[in-house]
């Protein structure tokens, strides 16, 4: 591993060609410069990691890369030649794939398809399935990215789906690797593998930029740091010659406590009581398996599990999103297990789901607007039938500057903002009621270290203030540091509720996975 | 043995078709055996009431399965046929039938540019398309007219002999043996070709098939003009080949029946097709049991029989089938 390290060193130190180069680029969103004067080099067989504050302008640099936006002013140069890229086709062509958060495959069409489609390999008029089918297995093969090319994309789990876009890439010939925060949907799991991946494809010769919020990772397979903070680099460095700490502070300005403060919990009367649950996925089938939990107020209760054991849906059900098959939930001593999504909210649940495009925001909507989603008809926000736009303004500006969501304005459409700000804006919503229970799902996902010290302590007060605390995260390290009870799941049970001293990282590995 | 396996790599669909296909040779058979005549006449039946209807049907399926929905297919075909029509009384059937193509493709493009271009609502740009055509069409039509010449009926040697088959087949005018060619062609060209499958992944996931350099406004555009062109052959096929004769709103529905075809044939050109031919052989039955006093049911009856078939195929199908994911929504670029 080292050695490894010392190589790319040498490599990133002017010996490996030159693969890409962007050049003092800027460029301007109405009211905020998302980059300002970046360059940045790339070489081959090199990972190079983007780190920086939520909307300090990452996705818009790789954006540019990828010919999604045009840079103001710059240049991007790939080996040494300027282009001008006016698509994401110009981009391909040029050697350079990405993917994306939201993946860009077709559900219902296999592998296979989804990696041909626009350059489909063709015998007479038709498409060649078989040598379709083969050269997917031939780069799978030689990258390590097992997946089956006949496989229907929507049957995938998330991290495969992933290998699939990566596949699509190199089979464009690309040489240059976009990924924007690719290990933010993965499993623990899920996430090594991907690791592993990028120090095969770097390997053989292709560079990668890679954007993420986890630190960890960074340490674990980038050859070079570039931070970005408000659209400008504010520093470069080599993992192997620093720590989480120091990229940490070189990212936010300050030193962040990576752990969260908290005195013993208080717990109360019980706020939610989930007895013999029973749920079923959207494929119909059973997900929730005869779930018992409570949650008492004045306390935190963290779910850890595997994705995918019935978290979600465990969630869903809770914020009467979800039919229930059989079993109740009770929230405050009210049996709420028919209630709507609608109702159980006025009963004082707050949510914050785990999918923030299609559950948390409208993202056409302002700023403004998202944060008083579910209160837009209650007072102060509304009077006599009428919305009040000053307190609904007031109440904006507050949220904004005590959740630090980076935004040229509270009118701005909520599409505009960066992924993390987005998710900031529900947290401050959600956490902004008074809500006796709330449940929330992947709290932190997409959001800057800065950022996650804040919610945390955020949620650690919903929980002094008397709230019951729901947690589902797939971060173990977030379970542990602000749970009092760690609840794991397991083929939609949970199969073990230990109290927060008790639980140890191995211990709570082996009931994941299902052991006793 | 070696059929069997054969038959066990067969996808659950092909393998459903060929089942039903070979259930629906030996009934027919055996009805043959039995009566004939009368069998000869209602699959007869069949084929010439459900030929409109799958060209019509093809025409959904290539708009939908591009994304763009096309309520309009009624009106298309009424165009068409009227065109069609008074096109083949002032200059010849040829003339007339490429008249309601050329047509029915400008009222597609129509379409087209509403949808994709101008982002109108698509089931109000295609009920404007029905109610601009219903008007039109009642308002220019004159009585009286007869076409310059008539079509055809073309035998094919050797399969026309073939007992039943043969007959039902194998000996039809030229716009039917069209539909059977258009609905083979554009089945495999569908789920054969790049242009198959970039259609469907436009329908499906526009901003996938944009990013990897599809032309999403090409592949709508050119896709629910050519639905148009069909909608007007099946319009022209109604008026012209069929019937002879234009009459006021003469689809009677057949536009919106299509549709629900299209579901029933989850957007594949050889299942609606199967689909279009079950209607077809439901109305020959009916038909033919009417005529023989079996039953009696008044014509009115009768003519409500596409929109109440369309009902009951739109409250059992719609919903329990997959709609191409993207079907109706206007693309943005990111
Ligand atoms: N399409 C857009 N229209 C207007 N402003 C935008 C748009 N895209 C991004 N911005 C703004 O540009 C800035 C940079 O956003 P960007 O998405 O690049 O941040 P990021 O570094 O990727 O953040 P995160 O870590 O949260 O994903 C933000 O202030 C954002 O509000
Ligand atoms: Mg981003």
């Amino acid at each position: 591993m080292v050695s490894d390290r010392i190589d790319h060193d040498a490599a990133a130190g002017g010996t490996a060609e030159l693969l890409l180069e962007a050049r003092g680029i800027t460029k301007r969103f109405p009211g905020v410069v998302a980059n300002a004067d970046v360059s940045l080099q790339l070489h081959r067989g090199e990972i190079l990691a983007l780190l920086g504050e939520n909307g300090a302008g990452k996705s818009t640099l790789v954006k540019m890369l990828f010919g999604l936006y045009r840079p103001d002013e710059g240049e991007i140069r790939i080996k040494g030649e300027p282009v001008t890229l006016r698509s994401p086709k110009d981009a391909i062509s040029r050697g350079i794939g990405m993917v994306h958060q939201h993946f860009q495959l077709v559900p219902v069409m296999t592998v296979a398809e989804n990696v041909v489609l626009g350059a489909e390999p063709c015998r007479g008029r038709f498409i060649d399935q078989r040598r379709a089918a083969a050269e997917v297995r031939k780069l799978s093969e030689r990258y390590g990215l097992a997946v089956d090319p006949a496989a229907t994309v929507e049957d995938l789990p998330v991290g495969t789906q992933q290998r699939v876009e990566i596949i699509k890439a190199l089979f464009r010939g690309a040489e240059i690797l976009i990924l924007d925060e690719p290990t933010a949907v993965l499993t623990p799991q899920e996430t090594d593998e991907l690791l592993q991946i990028m120090r095969e494809l770097a390997a053989r010769g292709v560079g990668i930029i890679f954007i993420t919020h986890k630190l960890r990772e960074v340490m674990a397979v980038a050859d070079r740091v570039e931070v970005l903070r408000g659209g400008r680099v504010v520093g470069s460095a080599v993992p192997s010659r620093t720590d989480e700490a120091g990229l940490a502070s070189m990212m936010v300005g300050r030193t962040v406590v990576l752990r969260v403060d908290k005195t013993p919990a208080q717990p109360g009367a019980v706020m939610l009581r989930v007895r013999a649950l029973q749920v079923d996925d959207d494929r119909h089938q059973r997900a929730v398996r005869g779930l018992d939990l409570e949650v008492r107020a004045g306390e935190i209760v963290g779910v850890a599990g595997v994705q995918g054991n019935g978290q979600r849906e465990l969630v869903e059900a809770i914020c009467g999103m979800r039919p229930i098959r059989s079993g109740t939930v009770e929230v405050d001593g009210r049996d709420t297990t028919s209630m709507n999504a609608k109702a159980v909210n006025g009963l004082g649940v707050a949510h914050i789901p785990e999918d923030r495009e299609k559950h948390g925001l409208v993202g056409s909507y302002t700023i403004a607007d998202d944060l008083v989603l579910n209160r837009f008809d209650e007072e102060p926000f509304a009077r006599h039938g009428l919305r009040d736009f000053t307190a609904i303004d007031k109440q904006a500006e507050q949220l904004v500057q005590r959740f630090d969501v980076r935004t040229p304005s509270i009118h701005t459409e909520t599409n505009a903002l960066s992924g993390g700000n987005k998710q900031k804006v529900i947290v401050a919503r959600e956490l902004s009621y008074d809500a006796k229970l709330v449940v929330a799902a992947q709290p932190t996902r997409g959001v800057d270290v800065g950022s996650i010290e804040f919610i945390h302590r955020q949620l650690v007060a919903e929980r002094d203030r008397g709230a019951a605390v729901l947690v589902v995260s797939a971060e173990l390290d977030e379970i542990l540091g602000l749970s009092d009870r760690v609840a794991v799941m397991s083929e939609g049970r949970i199969v073990a509720m230990l109290p927060i001293e008790e639980a140890d990282r191995d211990r709570i590995g082996l009931l994941m996975a299902g052991g006793a | 043995m070696g059929i069997v396996n054969a038959l066990r790599r067969l996808s659950p669909d092909s393998r459903n078709t060929l089942v039903a296909v070979l259930t629906g040779l030996v009934a027919a058979y055996i009805a043959y055996g039995i009566w004939d005549f009368k069998a000869t006449a209602v699959l007869g039946f069949m084929v010439r009431y459900s030929t409109p209807l799958a060209l019509a049907a093809m025409c959904g399926i290539l708009c939908e399965r591009s994304g763009v929905v096309n309520i309009g297919i009624e009106g298309q075909m009424l165009v068409g046929a009227f065109v069609a029509f008074f096109g083949a009384t002032w200059a010849g059937i040829v003339f007339g039938v490429v008249a309601g193509v050329v047509v029915g493709a400008l009222l597609g493009a129509f379409l087209a540019v509403c949808a994709v271009s101008w982002r109108i609502n698509q089931i109000i740009a295609g009920t404007v398309i029905n109610i601009l055509a219903a008007g039109v069409t009642s308002f220019f039509y004159r009585q009286g007219r007869t076409m310059k010449g008539s079509m055809p009926t073309w035998e094919i040697p050797l399969l026309k002999d073939i007992p039943l088959l043969g007959k039902v087949f194998f000996q039809n005018q030229p716009l039917t043996y069209l539909t059977f060619a258009i609905v083979i062609v554009l089945q495999v060209m569908l789920f054969r070709t790049p242009w198959g499958l970039r259609t469907r992944a436009v329908g499906e996931h526009p901003s996938a098939a944009d990013t990897v350099g599809v032309n999403v406004s090409l592949y709508r555009y050119g896709n629910v003009a050519a639905g148009g062109a069909l909608a007007g052959l099946a319009g022209a096929l109604l008026s012209v080949e069929a019937t002879g004769t234009f009459e006021r709103g003469m689809t009677s529905g057949r536009g919106f029946l299509a549709l629900a075809i299209m579901i029933m044939g989850r957007w594949r050109p050889s299942l609606a097709w199967a689909a279009a031919l079950f209607f077809g052989l439901l109305n020959g039955l009916v038909n033919q049991l009417n005529f023989e006093r079996v039953i009696d049911v008044p014509p009115q009856f009768i003519g409500m029989l596409p929109d109440v078939l369309t009902i009951v195929v739109l409250a059992t199908f719609a919903g329990r089938v997959r709609a191409p994911a993207a079907s109706g929504q206007p693309y943005t670029k990111e």
